[in-house]
């Protein structure tokens, strides 16, 4: 090794002095840029530190190191700390709810047909995306639900008041995003339209839909709908919910795609006119594609936010992930244990509301990645 | 312009609104056949009856021999106080947690964005029925209160502050001070000597507000007596909890909207600001901050929409807003379920048309105007 020069010329990028204690020194930098900068900031940097002393390790004790997570009953949690035996022995109901225990195979078995069809529309360069797209919104559904309901020789039939848990939660959410995307993008499409009629239909109903509580709404299905229907007809209480929630949501997808629609140049418009292109083709194969890509971090929003409140369904009666967490916490085996569970549901939707706008994040990168500047 | 319907199109179209129309009289009529079999009429009359039953909590006096339409009242006093203090919650915390988002100091950057992160990403439902059920309702019994700083206690019944009592000439004081409050936005914008009143008007606030400390006698403390508390104002916990869980959850939001309205702001402004020696203060205040608000203000308006509609959560902790007590228990006991469901959503609509209205005045108002 050479010797260092005494005195540094050009100071390197990282503002630190090369050599052995050359990432001592970025450390250091990086400390008195972030922490310590003025005098304000270094009294910050000192509260916030004394503050996370004294939360952090009690919140550390209570969760992990005195926590008790085996045993077979409520006897099991000694100690002062969290009491997660509740949350291992009941997660079975957690997670699917009262679905038959024998039966559980063909949940799993959707499961994998839902990343089946799943993986073609998210992979990176696809050329029939929008196929993919389409079979993964109808005949996914159908197998789905061909399986989870069953009725068939060699699939007893498992009634809908079954169905509960985190499973529920995917299952409303699925089957409502895959109603509500393509209504939203023909209710954005109708409010730009030059026909009267679809325009005001198109906003009436977006305004109704988004002026009134989702709470309302769902009430409204469980409880009016019966009244709206023919006398003798009645439809599943959990059907009666998704269209509901389909309907509320389409209102709120139809106003993020209007902003992508928005955003459209008007030339491509015209461009694709001069083409002789229709009505329905230059939407399909000029403007949608780029409107959708526009708004990917809007409708990933939407539906983070529809995933959310599929925990409504638990006051209409719906036993959902919330649902058996309320169930499981009556249960005189298990009192006083409101903290473990509302946490570890809290935790769960977490996790998969993260991931699922890591992922978009992602998907908008990927998306846009031949884009080399500014749109 | 090119996008002239075609003809056939322009036919359908009728088609398609004689198709709703065909629906909805199906709809109409199916719910009368059904109505009519359980021998129940359409009508509000009902709002008339006595209602027969208690509402815990009301700003308005209430009895049991009150009628429904009273009910709704109280009930929608109910949803609007907890709205109003969460809207205001709400924009401060998340104000402050916007600004924290943009802070220099890396903990209080990446405090903020756990903060957000996590808020955002579990239920709201979730989170209000975790303050209630978790925190709140594991409170000490009455005889064992938390003494808060400030003189209030907290016990499983609620929250219990000091309440000031005004003499006899309160209500003459808090007429004073209602008439400077409102005088304040106009005194703002006078003119005198060429310069605007100002920042210089809000003297008046502060003797509005030296008007309302005057008038009070004396402050009544709440204090243990028997297996209950005496004294102060009560806040429920249902409403504790409601309040927390609506605000701690729109703060998260209204905190990405501060922060990304002040992001928005081009950075040629700040360097513009520095170039003319303004320093931090006064370039927030002067330069960046008039122009966030332009962005912000759409934005937040449909956040407090959405808190006032998320009120309807308290249903699920008791709290007797409207849609708990209105579309829940007057529902059931008149048995008028349409009805019912349509005065509520009528409402909320309202409420959204009120706000909608408010907020095309002001984009209109603030527009850029473009050479």
């Amino acid at each position: 090794m050479t010797m260092q020069a005494p005195v540094q010329v050009v100071a390197p990028p990282s503002g630190g002095f090369e050599g052995a204690g050359g990432g001592g020194g970025r450390i250091v930098e990086w400390l008195r840029r972030n922490l310590f900068s003025s005098v304000s900031n270094t009294l910050l940097t000192v509260l916030v530190v004394w503050l996370l002393i004294e939360i952090v390790p009690p919140v550390f004790r209570w969760t992990i190191s005195e926590a008790s997570l085996w045993g077979d009953s409520k006897a099991a949690c000694t100690g002062d700390g969290a009491c997660w035996t509740f949350v291992r022995l009941r997660l079975h109901t957690f997670l699917w709810g009262h679905y038959p225990d024998a039966e559980l195979w063909r949940v799993g078995l959707a499961a994998l047909l839902l990343v089946a069809f799943s993986v073609p529309v998210m992979r990176d360069h696809v050329r029939r995306r929008g196929l993919y797209l389409v079979l993964l919104l109808t005949v996914f559904p159908l197998l789905a639900g061909i399986l989870l309901v069953g009725g068939l020789p060699g699939l007893p039939y498992v009634d809908t008041s079954d169905w509960g848990g985190l499973m529920l939660d995917v299952i409303i959410s699925f089957v409502t995003v895959a109603g509500a995307l393509p209504l939203g993008v023909l209710l954005a499409l109708g409010r730009r339209s030059e026909l009267v009629v679809c325009k005001y239909l198109s906003i009436a109903f977006i305004e109704l839909w988004r002026g009134v509580p989702l709470l309302t709404v769902l009430f409204m299905s469980a409880v009016m709908v019966p009244l709206f229907l023919p006398h003798g007809v009645s439809i599943d209480r959990l059907i009666r919910a998704m269209v509901a929630f389909t309907l509320f949501n389409a209102a709120y997808m139809a106003e993020t795609v209007r902003g992508g629609l928005q955003g459209v140049p008007q030339g491509q418009e015209e461009a694709a006119a001069s083409l002789g292109l229709g009505w329905w083709q230059m939407q399909l194969f000029v403007t949608l594609p780029q409107a959708l890509r526009i708004v990917v971090p809007g409708i990933v929003n939407n539906i983070v936010d529809l995933f959310k409140d599929t925990s409504l369904v638990t006051i209409i009666g719906l036993v959902d992930l919330l649902g058996a967490v309320e169930q499981s916490l009556k249960d005189p085996a298990w009192l006083g244990l409101a903290k473990e569970g509302y946490l570890f549901t809290a935790a769960l939707f977490f996790v998969c509301c993260f991931a699922m706008s890591s992922y978009g994040r992602r998907f908008e990168r990927r998306l846009n990645r031949h884009r080399t500047g500014a749109p | 312009m090119i996008r002239r319907p075609s003809r056939r199109a322009y036919a359908a179209q009728w088609l398609l609104l004689l198709a709703v129309l065909a629906v909805a009289s199906l709809i109409v009529s199916d719910a009368a056949d059904n109505l009519g079999r359980r021998n129940m009429h359409f009508g509000f009359g009902f709002l008339a009856d006595r209602a027969n039953f208690d509402i815990p909590f009301h700003l308005v006096a209430w009895v049991e021999s009150d009628s429904y339409g009273r009910a709704l009242w109280v009930s929608l006093l109910n949803t609007l106080l907890v709205s109003a203090m969460a809207i205001a919650t709400a924009t401060g915390l998340g104000l402050l947690i916007g600004v924290m988002r943009l802070s220099v100091n890396w903990l209080i950057r990446n405090i903020a964005l756990a903060y957000v992160e996590f808020v955002r990403n579990t239920p709201q439902l979730v989170q209000i029925i975790f303050w209630y059920f978790a925190v709140l309702q594991t409170l000490p019994p009455p005889r064992q209160s938390i003494l808060m700083p400030g003189g209030a206690l907290l016990n499983i019944r609620g929250l219990y502050v000091p309440a000031p009592i005004m003499g006899g000439s309160g209500g003459l004081l808090s007429l004073v001070a209602g008439v400077l409050l409102v005088a304040t936005p106009i005194l703002w914008r006078l003119r005198r000597n060429g310069h605007r009143i100002g920042a210089r008007a809000l003297i008046l606030p502060l003797a509005a507000a030296g008007a309302l400390i005057a008038g009070i006698e004396r402050i009544e403390f709440p204090t243990p007596s028997g297996f209950n508390i005496t004294g102060g104002i009560q806040i429920p916990p249902e409403l504790a909890a409601l309040w927390a869980g609506l605000s701690i959850y729109s703060a998260a939001f209204i905190a990405e909207i501060v922060r990304s309205a002040i992001e928005a702001v081009p950075k040629g402004q700040h360097e513009a600001a520095h170039s003319l020696g303004l320093r931090r203060a006064p370039l927030l205040f002067l330069i960046v901050l008039p122009q966030a608000i332009r962005i912000m203000v759409p934005q937040l308006t449909s956040q407090y929409l959405n808190i006032i509609k998320s009120s309807t959560l308290g249903a699920a902790v008791a709290y007797p807003e409207i849609f708990q007590i209105f579309a829940g228990t007057v529902m059931n006991q008149a048995g008028k379920e349409v009805e019912t469901i349509v005065i509520v959503m009528a409402i909320f609509l309202l409420i959204n048309l009120l706000f909608s209205a408010f907020m095309n005045w002001y984009n209109q108002r603030v527009a850029l105007v473009e050479r």
